[in-house]
């Protein structure tokens, strides 16, 4: 059913809350079929195994057009948020809370523990080199389990073979 | 446990196309035992402790447990629950417990 070499490789390369998840879910979903799972976390995405970061990642309602009252657990059907009351003081806090909340409900894990999850279940976690100097990061700066910092060339020498997602 | 006695166990046992048991309620450890040789493991307690851990979940809710709901109820860890069943653990729990396949994203 499974091939046993089917490897899959993400791309995480935004910082937002609502990017965290995307690689998350389709990884465990990945792990959870036997396919080998590798993460590599590129300039924002980086966020996503920062130690100081990771529990604070945030999802603004600036400039998403997506993002419909119903979607973060209020009723209604069409209630879209204007932009101009996206950009006042605490819109983002407001909701970054309404998503935690739903994900909560949902039972899916924190970021953090997600990240812990996927890295117990064997998948790889690497940090791109460009953006960590960029960022003047080092691997003390990151949770555990990510493995390195690699180059994008290195990351082609470590995802061969595998469909590569990008996030 | 011989490919003969495998097979004779799991005679008249129905299975759906993705290999998983149509009926709970024909499982027994016997089956259990022939299954998992056929997913190349040999149980141990503590593959039972998680069996019977899904056998008792799937009773409950009426479908067999993700693998969040494993760690989170028997108190295996992610880590160990890969290590007993590799490469995709809810799965071949779900089959060996002779339970339908896993459905939900964590």
């Amino acid at each position: 059913m499974t091939d046993n070499n089917r490897k899959m490789a993400f791309i995480c390369s935004k910082g937002n809350l609502d990017m965290a998840y995307p690689a998350l879910i389709m990884g465990w979903a990945a792990l959870g079929n036997g396919i080998d799972v590798t993460l590599f976390f590129t300039f924002w995405g980086l966020d996503l195994i920062r130690d100081s970061r990771v529990d604070h990642l945030e999802i603004p309602p600036l400039a998403n057009t997506s993002m419909k009252m119903t979607m973060m657990g209020i009723p209604g059907d069409n209630l879209g948020i204007p932009n101009i009351m996206g950009a006042l003081p605490g819109m983002t806090a407001f909701a970054t809370t309404l998503m935690k909340k739903k994900m909560t409900e949902l039972e899916v894990p924190p970021v953090r523990e997600y990240m812990q999850m996927l890295v117990d279940a064997g998948a790889e976690l690497y940090g791109c080199k460009m953006s960590v100097d960029m960022m003047n990061l080092t691997m003390d700066d990151f949770i555990p389990g990510v493995k390195d910092i690699v180059t994008a060339s290195e990351f082609m020498d470590l995802t061969e073979g595998a469909q590569v997602i990008f996030i | 446990m011989t490919e003969q006695v495998t097979l004779n166990v799991l005679e008249g046992v129905d299975f759906d196309d993705e290999g998983y048991m149509t009926d709970p309620n024909d499982w027994s450890k016997e089956i259990a035992e022939a299954l998992a040789a056929h997913e190349g493991i040999s149980l141990t307690e503590a593959h039972w402790n998680v069996i019977e851990f899904c056998r008792q979940s799937a009773t409950e809710s009426g479908s067999a447990p993700t693998l969040r709901q494993i760690t989170n109820g028997s108190g295996v860890s992610t880590k160990e629950l890969f290590a007993l069943f590799p490469k995709g653990p809810a799965k071949k729990v779900a089959k060996i417990s002779g339970l339908g396949k896993p459905e939900g994203c964590v």
